[in-house]
C-alpha cells in the first residue's frame, strides 16, 4: 500500500494536507475500507474552534459509529456538505472528493506530531496484520 | 406492490382481498355513532377486507419466511439464542398469572408476588448480590437504572463531582451509550494484548471524578478477566463503583458470582439467560441487582415478604410467608417500568430456574462453555481466532486474512451462511478484532449441529479462496438476496401507504 505523497497522516487514521496556513481534512483509504459503507458524516460547525487529536464528529458506516479526531488545530473555514446528501462519497474518494474539512491552521508546528506517508503505510501493515 | 412485497413475492396484506369480503361472525352495528362519540370516528382508514383464510395463508407463509431458533443454528455472540423450553410458555399462559390484573390488591395476588420474590431471592444468591428489581425491561434500560442509583448514591453522599463512567473498549455500545443518557462523561479503556482490561491503563484513568467502571465478564472476547479482583479494588480505592454487564452470565452461573468478584452494580438480561423468547426487538426483561450498600435506592415496587402468623416452613423457600408490593423507599430512584413491568417474563425466567435446579444451571454454563471451546478448536485451522486460549461461552474469529486474500469479508461469510441455513454470528463487534465474526453456540446445541455448523464454514472459506465471488454474491437461496445496507440505513422504507 502506498499513501499519496503529498499528505500527512495520524494514528488515528485521518490525512491532512497543507497548503500555507490552511489544511484539508480527510480519512484515509485503509479508514473507509475498515469502516466499510459510510452511511452518514457529522462534521465541526464551520467558526468553530477545533484542537490537534480532540474529538471533532463522528462517521457513521453500517458497521459502527466512529469518533472524528482532527489532526490539526484551527478554525474550521469550510466543511464539505456533499456528504450531507452522499456520504459514500468518502468511500469513493477517500483523498479526492471525499475530503471533511478545512481549517485554518493556528499552530504551524504542529504538523510534527504526524506521520509521513512512510511511516502511515508502516502503522497500517502493522494493524493490518 | 410496493418494493419489498415484489422482492419477497408476496403482496402485502393491504394489497389483497376485496371490499366486503371479511369473515363476519357478528352481526353489523346499525351504526357506529350509537357506541362511539363522533370525533373519534374516521373513514380515511383503508383497513384490507380479507377472508379468515387468505389472512392465514398470508401469515403462515410469512412465518416460512422468517428464521428463529425454532428453526436452526442461532449463533449470535452476546445474545445467547438458546433453545426456549415451552413448559416456560406453559406456566405463563396459566389463567391464573395471565389474566391478573396489574391493580389487583397484594392479597389477590400473593401467588404471584410469591414468583417475583422467590425470582428475585434465586437471582441474589446466584449472582450474590444482596438484592434485585425486577422492574426494568432490558438490559440496556437496567444499565440506565444503575447509573441513575450511582448518580443518586453518590449525591447522596456529597459526591457530585463524580462525573466519569470507564468503559473498555470491548463493551457492548449500550455501556457507553447509557452512561451518556445520565449525563456521565465516558472514558473507553484501551484493552491489553491479551484482550482485557489492562491495571496500568486503568489506573491512569480513575481519580476523583471516576463514578462507575462498566464492565462484563467474561468480556464481549469471550475472555475470562483474571485480574477482576484488582481491578475492582483499584477502582473502589478511587471511591467509584464496579458495574457488571450480566450479558454474559449465561458463562459463569453456579461457578463464579459477580458479587464475589467485587461487583456494587449489575445487570441480567434474563431474555438470553433465562430463556425467554427474543431477538424481534420484543419485551425484554433486564433485573438489576446491587449490593448491600445500594438496596435503597433501587426502583419501586419491591417485593417483601413478612413471616405469616402461624407459617409452617416447608420445602419451598417463601412457604409460610405473606408478601406485599413496598412503593415506600424513600430514596428510591422511583419506578423504571409501570406496573410490574413484564411479569410474564419473571414468571418464564423462574420456571426455567427450578426446572434446571441450582444444579442444572451449573452445567449449563459449563456446556455452553464446552462448546464455544470445540467451535473454536474446530473453526481455528480454516479462520483465524486472534485469542487463541480457553474461552467461555463465546470467542471471536477474524476474517482479516481471508479479506486480504480474497476480498472476502466477515460480511460475505455472513452471508453466505444464511445460504446455508444458519443464522450469521454477530458481526464487526467487539469493534478492536477487524473483520470480526463472535460466535456462542449455548449450550443447547449438540455435537452435530456444531459439527454440521463448522463443515459449512470450512466450505465457505475454501470457496472463497477458490471462486471468491460465489460467496460475495450470496445470499441467492433467501427470499431477499444481498441487500444495499447504506439505503437500508438512509432511507428505510418502513410504512405501506394507500395513496
Ligand atoms: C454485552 C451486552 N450488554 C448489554 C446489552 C443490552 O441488552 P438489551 O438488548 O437487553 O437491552 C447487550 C445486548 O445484546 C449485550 O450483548
Amino acid at each position: 500500500m502506498s499513501q499519496p505523497q503529498e499528505l500527512l497522516f495520524s494514528k488515528e487514521h485521518e490525512w491532512v494536507k497543507v497548503d500555507g496556513d490552511v489544511a484539508t481534512v480527510g480519512i484515509t483509504d485503509y479508514a473507509q475500507n475498515s469502516l466499510g459503507d459510510i452511511v452518514y458524516v457529522e462534521l465541526p460547525k464551520v467558526g468553530s474552534t477545533i484542537n490537534q487529536f480532540g474529538n471533532t464528529g463522528v462517521i457513521e458506516s453500517v458497521k459502527a459509529v466512529s469518533d472524528l479526531f482532527t489532526p490539526v488545530s484551527g478554525e474550521v473555514l469550510e466543511v464539505n456538505t456533499g456528504l450531507e446528501t452522499d456520504p459514500a462519497l468518502v468511500n469513493r474518494e477517500p483523498f479526492g472528493g471525499g475530503w471533511l474539512f478545512k481549517v485554518k491552521l493556528s499552530k504551524a508546528n504542529e504538523t510534527s506530531h504526524l506521520l509521513a506517508p512512510e511511516s502511515y503505510d508502516q502503522l497500517v501493515a502493522e494493524e493490518g496484520r | 406492490m410496493s418494493q419489498l412485497a415484489s422482492e419477497m413475492g408476496t403482496p402485502l396484506i393491504f394489497e389483497q382481498g376485496q371490499n366486503g369480503r371479511a369473515n363476519r361472525y357478528f352481526a353489523r352495528a346499525e351504526s357506529a355513532a350509537d357506541y362511539l362519540p363522533a370525533e373519534v370516528l374516521r373513514d380515511d382508514l383503508m383497513l384490507p377486507e380479507n377472508t379468515e383464510l387468505d389472512v392465514v395463508r398470508h401469515y403462515t407463509r410469512l412465518s416460512q419466511r422468517t428464521f428463529g431458533i425454532d428453526l436452526g443454528f442461532y449463533p449470535l455472540g452476546s445474545c445467547t439464542m438458546k433453545y426456549n423450553p415451552r413448559i416456560n410458555d406453559a406456566v405463563a399462559n396459566l389463567p391464573g398469572l395471565r389474566d391478573l390484573h396489574p391493580f389487583a390488591p397484594d392479597e389477590m395476588a400473593q401467588g404471584a408476588l410469591q414468583i417475583m420474590y422467590e425470582l428475585e431471592r434465586s437471582l441474589a444468591s446466584l449472582f450474590g448480590m444482596a438484592a434485585f428489581s425486577l422492574n426494568p425491561a432490558a438490559g440496556a434500560h437496567a444499565e440506565l437504572a444503575a447509573l441513575l442509583v450511582a448518580k443518586k448514591y453518590f449525591r447522596e453522599r456529597g459526591e457530585s463531582g463524580r462525573n466519569t463512567v470507564i468503559v473498555p473498549d470491548t463493551a457492548h455500545g449500550t455501556n457507553p451509550a447509557s452512561a451518556a443518557m445520565c449525563g456521565f462523561r465516558v472514558i473507553s479503556l484501551r484493552s491489553d494484548e491479551r484482550g482485557r482490561v489492562g491495571l496500568d491503563e486503568l489506573e491512569k484513568v480513575l481519580g476523583p471524578e471516576t463514578a462507575v467502571c462498566m464492565m462484563t465478564n467474561p468480556n464481549t472476547l469471550g475472555l475470562f478477566e483474571d485480574h477482576i479482583v484488582e481491578i475492582a479494588k483499584s477502582v473502589h480505592d478511587a471511591g467509584g463503583l464496579m458495574y457488571y454487564d450480566g450479558a454474559n452470565a449465561n458463562a459463569l452461573m453456579g461457578n463464579a458470582r459477580p458479587g464475589d468478584m467485587g461487583f456494587d452494580l449489575m445487570h441480567l438480561n434474563t431474555h438470553k439467560t433465562f430463556t425467554i423468547p427474543h431477538g424481534g426487538g420484543g419485551a425484554g426483561h433486564g433485573p438489576l441487582g446491587v449490593a448491600a450498600h445500594l438496596t435503597d435506592y433501587l426502583p419501586i415496587p419491591v417485593v417483601r415478604a413478612s413471616k405469616m402468623p402461624n407459617g409452617k416452613p416447608t420445602k419451598f423457600v417463601s412457604d409460610g410467608l405473606t408478601f406485599s408490593l413496598d412503593f415506600d423507599l424513600p430514596k428510591s430512584i422511583g419506578p423504571m417500568r409501570s406496573f410490574w413491568s413484564n411479569f410474564a417474563h419473571a414468571v418464564r425466567a423462574l420456571a426455567y430456574m427450578y426446572a434446571n435446579g441450582a444444579q442444572g444451571l451449573k452445567r449449563v454454563s459449563e456446556l455452553a462453555v464446552l462448546n464455544a471451546n470445540y467451535l473454536r478448536v474446530k473453526i481455528a485451522p480454516f479462520l483465524e481466532t486472534p485469542y487463541p486460549e480457553i474461552c467461555r461461552h463465546e470467542f471471536v474469529a477474524s476474517a482479516q486474512k481471508l479479506k486480504k486474500e480474497t476480498g472476502v469479508r466477515a460480511l460475505d461469510i455472513a452471508k453466505a451462511l444464511l445460504d446455508r441455513g444458519y443464522m450469521a454470528p454477530t458481526m464487526y463487534f467487539p469493534l478492536l478484532v477487524p473483520e470480526c465474526l463472535m460466535i456462542e453456540p449455548t449450550e443447547t446445541e449438540s455435537k452435530e449441529t456444531l459439527d454440521g455448523f463448522v463443515e459449512s464454514l470450512r466450505e465457505i472459506v475454501e470457496t472463497a479462496r477458490r471462486d471468491p465471488k460465489q460467496i460475495l454474491d450470496a445470499p441467492t437461496k433467501t427470499v431477499v438476496g444481498r441487500i444495499d445496507e447504506t439505503r437500508a440505513a438512509r432511507q428505510p422504507d418502513l410504512r405501506w401507504q394507500s395513496h
